[in-house]
């Protein structure tokens, strides 16, 4: 992955937030993972095959979540919801990102990890973290993908 | 605040992996029109209810286990094909949107969706 490529999934969670709400996030420049720290409440992965492979994930807070669901008029904030939730959105970001990359960019059936559980990031990928602000509310997109 | 659609005496299947989206979906449906709204979370239990259902309008994922939407829109044609499909995906080249409608869906649009551009495909699928 370089620069441009990781301006994809950039672009993409600006572009989902903004459709979401009148509120923007604040995506600030991607960072080599070092380890593996960031990893908050509910975690969603997607599977990547194709001329890339790897995962992409999004990991959010509970706070984060529950005001997205706010925003798509969702009355109930549970636990089935927020993991329905970070899986839609890494799906939705990553399903986007064949705006850029074609469909060779094959993306699987979105999947949750277990509450609170690090993502298995495969060690011959370089991973890379890109932060993510949304009404004072961290999350994080991970992109370990190789070509 | 717009107005939800309009869709009295349709029938609406609603296909999407996601419990969100579906329900999403279903609240820009008119809640007090006399409409039946089906969901279904999968290819195989869509076809499923598609089949029992008889829907006007379906709204279809594509990226879901046990069966694509895309395989789901030929074989639902197959059952009926004056059946009105809008494929709704977060996939977004060309390819896949040009693909869903050669394979017959009426219209296609693209996640993340705001409830106007919802509604403005659904009016477009109910002109005659």
């Amino acid at each position: 992955m370089n620069e441009k490529d990781l301006q994809v999934f950039v672009d993409g969670t600006v572009h989902y937030f903004s459709q979401l709400s009148a509120e923007p996030p604040v995506v600030d420049a991607p960072y080599l993972l070092e380890d593996k720290s960031e990893v908050l409440d509910y975690t969603g992965a997607i599977g990547v095959s194709g001329a890339e492979k790897g995962y992409v994930f999004f990991t959010a807070s509970r706070n984060m979540l529950t005001d997205l669901l706010h925003n798509l008029g969702e009355p109930q904030a549970r636990r089935a919801e927020y993991r329905d939730l970070v899986c839609e959105v890494a799906n939705t970001i990553s399903g986007n990102a064949r705006r850029a990359f074609g469909s060779n960019f094959v993306i699987s059936v979105p999947f949750v990890l277990d509450d609170g559980s690090e993502p298995e990031i495969p060690r011959e990928s370089k991973s890379f973290v890109i932060p993510i602000v949304w009404s004072s509310h961290k999350a994080f997109l991970i992109i370990a993908l190789q070509s | 605040m717009n107005a939800p659609l309009k869709v009295s005496g349709l029938k609406v299947l609603i296909v999407d992996d996601s419990l969100i989206i579906r329900r999403t979906i279903q609240r820009q449906l008119d809640e007090n029109a006399v409409s039946e709204v089906a969901m279904a979370s999968n290819g195989v239990e869509a076809l499923q209810l598609f089949r029992q259902q008889e829907p006007d309008i379906v709204t279809l994922d594509i990226t879901m286990p046990k069966m694509d939407g895309l395989t789901c829109v030929e074989e639902m044609l197959r059952i009926n094909s004056e059946a009105r499909i809008l494929v709704i995906s977060a996939l977004a080249d060309k390819r896949t949107a040009l693909d869903a409608l050669k394979r017959g869906a009426q219209a296609f649009l693209c996640k993340p969706f705001t409830p106007d551009e919802l509604r403005e495909v659904f009016q477009e699928l109910l002109e005659p």
